[in-house]
């Protein structure tokens, strides 16, 4: 995939990745062998049909491709860019075997692309006016796909969003640079033109309460894909001195606020001339290339060395490229701050390498005597974050697990209360946009089945 | 409401249906705008409405003051928070100063309502600036009024005040305290000493409002909580004042931006007769 220069794209929000020419394109699309039992389908989580898409964009039958790519999946321009393709479909690939594995995400992304310069304006679909309702809470990769799918299935869907713009992490957490805004409004405007509903500033569990959702406002079932909403901290001392952020409350100002452009936007983001993040997934590299691009050094300050780096080695990569430091084998230990209580460094500890651990990854193991200092401006701590506890504390019939996610049956995403579904990271622990968007998937369908059955008893 | 201060009353059924006392709404003015945490002072669930009330102290809620009946804010997000926790205490000593009046209010009525006798310690720089002071002396048994330059009440502050009674012997069950942080940290250090529980309401900065940044955390009892989602009401004798104190100047810089900017265009208009922003 081409990429705009290191210097050039560190400077600004705009796209890293330029995306395939059309020769480029059809070139790549002639190196897939048309499989007849093709594995890459299976290694997708929502079961694109690869090589059919594949095959419409060699013959140029472009328009075919859309809708091959469509059938499947609603938010084709996202997943051709943020999805992981080199451990899912690409890993799968035949060709990949002897060869570089066929460019199925960037094929996918071309297509997408191509839609949008390309394609005519569609009607939007309304749905039957006596068909059952369904609510969606989220609007995330789990919801927006959960909603397009019951959407076709042709009933009327309605989304619930807490935040005032739509798309979950999509919006407040993947950066611009990575995912343009203008590829999400898009996406998210086909699954309203499939008729689905989105009602913005709606918490459910305080703004109304899931029990009033199905006994009061009619929705004959739910679909809860409420994500990943709560930061984790390192709990050392200092973590709150002020310059320290979650990277969820930095990539939110800077992806949702825009907080890159105030004074013009209003949220403002205080970032000085060395910037800490600590962490090493997608996250970490997210706010670091973030980061520098708002004009400060970026040092990401990691336990282990640059090998087990739980993010894509693509974005590893595009960040290293781009200038952002890797400090291996550090363990922050605490922030120490001045006068006015800003944080002004980071006492850390060096490691090395031991035994792996439940993960698979070799443990970092602390060096006593190894304390050193790293300056910064700003802190960004990127250590994951779990389900967000709103929603399931506000309805005691709905049960978690220890870790905080919801209890649901593996097959049909149903949770403790019969008619109600989850999916994504709120039930699961994947951690992926394309992990989600194939819980949403799998949950439209078992909530299909529910209605069905519900309906046909009750006739 | 008051001059500087504004009441504005929001169109929003769901909020006003679900709001109790303690919780607030995030307000966003418009597309551009910051989310604006405010607590929800009234509301009345026949006619769908809430109220805010707020001083216009930085370029958002300048923003907000400006808007006229009728016109659209881009988003109302609420209720937001834990609501508090009113139960029948006995005789219940509530110390506002400043805008901590819009918070005092609904609070006084819900203790009010519970049965508790209540006691109103009201302060506020001058006289103009003192509010609900006749919604809040019709549920009280007592009200003390006290203004930093001596144009209402007496002169001097709240906190005197809430320690007099305390020192004479006046006995109370429970406290509210509500205002400024260090208005709220000497109430706290007064009522210690008389183990008097005390529950006070915090507003550090907050991005989502809905537990998803942590950038509102703060410790209560060397534990770190979200005071979006397990506030805003702490246990005062237990909340880390200066940490929050520190945390709540992060933007201090930025603010000035805004602030200077707001200044400017002031002056522009001055000059122009018509408001800078809307000649670009």
């Amino acid at each position: 995939m081409p990429r705009r220069d290191p210097k050039q794209r560190a400077s600004d929000f705009g796209e890293v990745a330029t995306g395939l020419e059309l020769t480029a394109a059809l070139a790549e699309a002639q190196r897939c062998l048309q499989c007849k039992r093709p594995a890459c389908v299976k290694g997708c989580p929502v079961g694109i049909d690869i090589p059919g898409f594949i095959q419409a964009l060699k013959e140029k039958r472009f328009e075919e491709a859309v809708r091959i790519l469509k059938e499947r999946n609603s938010l084709p321009g996202i997943c051709g860019r943020v999805c992981p393709q080199e451990s899912q479909c690409e890993a799968a690939c035949i060709v990949g075997k002897r060869d570089e594995p066929v460019s199925i995400g960037a094929l996918e992304r071309f297509v997408a692309d191509w839609e949008r310069s390309n394609a005519a304006f569609r009607l939007r679909r309304e749905p039957s006016p006596d068909a059952p309702k369904v609510a969606v809470i989220g609007s995330g990769p789990a919801g927006l796909t959960a909603a397009g799918d019951l959407a076709r299935y042709g009933y009327r869907v309605t989304i619930f969003e807490s935040l005032h713009a739509p798309g979950g992490v999509l919006r407040y957490g993947i950066p611009e640079f990575r995912l343009p805004r203008e590829i999400l409004d898009r996406e998210i405007d086909y699954v309203k033109s499939l008729g689905v509903e989105i009602e913005t500033d709606v918490l459910v569990g305080k703004t109304i309460t899931l029990e009033e959702l199905l006994d009061e406002e009619g929705y004959q079932a739910v679909f809860i894909g409420t994500g990943a909403g709560l930061p984790w901290f390192l709990r050392i001392p200092g973590e709150n001195l002020a310059g320290v952020y979650s990277a969820n409350e930095f990539l939110t100002r800077v992806n949702l606020m825009r907080a890159h452009r105030f004074p013009e936007y209003r949220t403002p983001v205080h970032i000085g001339a060395r910037t800490c993040v600590i962490g090493g997934g997608n996250v970490a590299m997210d706010a670091a290339r973030s980061a520098l691009r708002l004009g400060s050094e970026a040092t990401i300050l990691y336990r282990r060395t640059r090998t087990e780096l739980p993010a894509r080695a693509e974005e590893v990569e595009n960040a290293l490229e781009e200038g952002v430091k890797l400090e291996e084998l550090t363990i922050p230990l605490e922030m120490l701050g001045d006068d006015d209580g800003r944080v002004r460094a980071i006492v850390c500890q060096r490691a090395e390498l031991g035994e792996p651990d439940a993960s698979g990854r070799r443990r970092p193991v602390p060096l006593d005597g190894s304390d050193f200092e790293v300056p910064c401006d700003t802190a960004i701590v990127a250590v994951s974050a779990s389900p967000n506890p709103l929603l399931p504390r506000s309805e005691p019939r709905l049960k978690t697990r220890k870790d905080g996610r919801l209890v649901i049956d593996p097959d049909s995403g149903e949770t403790t209360i019969t008619g109600v579904f989850a999916g994504g990271d709120i039930a699961n622990d994947e951690g992926t946009v394309i992990a989600a968007m194939g819980d949403g998937k799998r949950a439209a369908r078992a909530i299909h089945e529910y209605l069905q059955q519900k309906n046909r008893a009750s006739s | 409401m008051a001059p500087g201060i504004t009441r504005t009353e929001i169109r929003a059924p769901r909020i006003a249906r679900r709001a109790r006392p303690g919780q607030f709404v995030i307000v966003r003015v418009d597309e551009k705008g910051e989310r604006v945490p405010l607590t929800i002072a009234e509301r009345d669930p026949e006619h769908g409405t809430i109220a805010i009330v707020y001083q216009a102290v930085g370029y958002s809620t300048e923003q907000l003051a400006k808007l006229a009946i009728g016109e659209v804010m881009a988003d109302v997000l609420g209720p937001l928070g834990q609501p508090t926790k009113i139960e029948r205490y006995g005789r219940v000593v509530c110390v506002a100063g400043g805008l901590g009046i819009a918070f005092m209010y609904p609070e006084i009525v819900g203790f009010a309502d519970a049965g508790n006798e209540i006691i109103s310690i009201l302060g506020a720089r001058n006289e103009s600036l003192l509010f609900y002071v006749d919604e809040i002396r019709a549920r009280s048994t007592e009200v003390h009024i006290c203004t930093d330059d001596g144009s209402a009440g007496r002169k001097g502050f709240v906190t005197d005040i809430l320690r007099e009674l305390l020192e004479r012997g006046d006995h109370f069950d429970y406290c509210i305290a509500t205002g400024p942080l260090p208005m709220m940290k000497a109430a706290v250090d007064a009522t210690k000493e008389y183990d008097l529980p005390t529950l006070v309401s915090l507003d550090p900065i907050m991005v989502d409002g809905t537990g998803m940044c942590g950038a509102c955390r703060v410790t209560v009892g060397g534990e770190v909580k979200f005071a979006c989602v397990d506030g805003p009401d702490f246990d005062g004798h237990l909340v880390d004042f200066d940490e929050l104190a520190k945390r709540k100047r992060a933007f201090a810089r930025e603010e000035e931006v805004c602030r200077l900017e707001l200044a400017a265009d002031a002056l522009e208009q001055e000059r122009t007769g018509e408001p800078a922003d809307e000649q670009n």
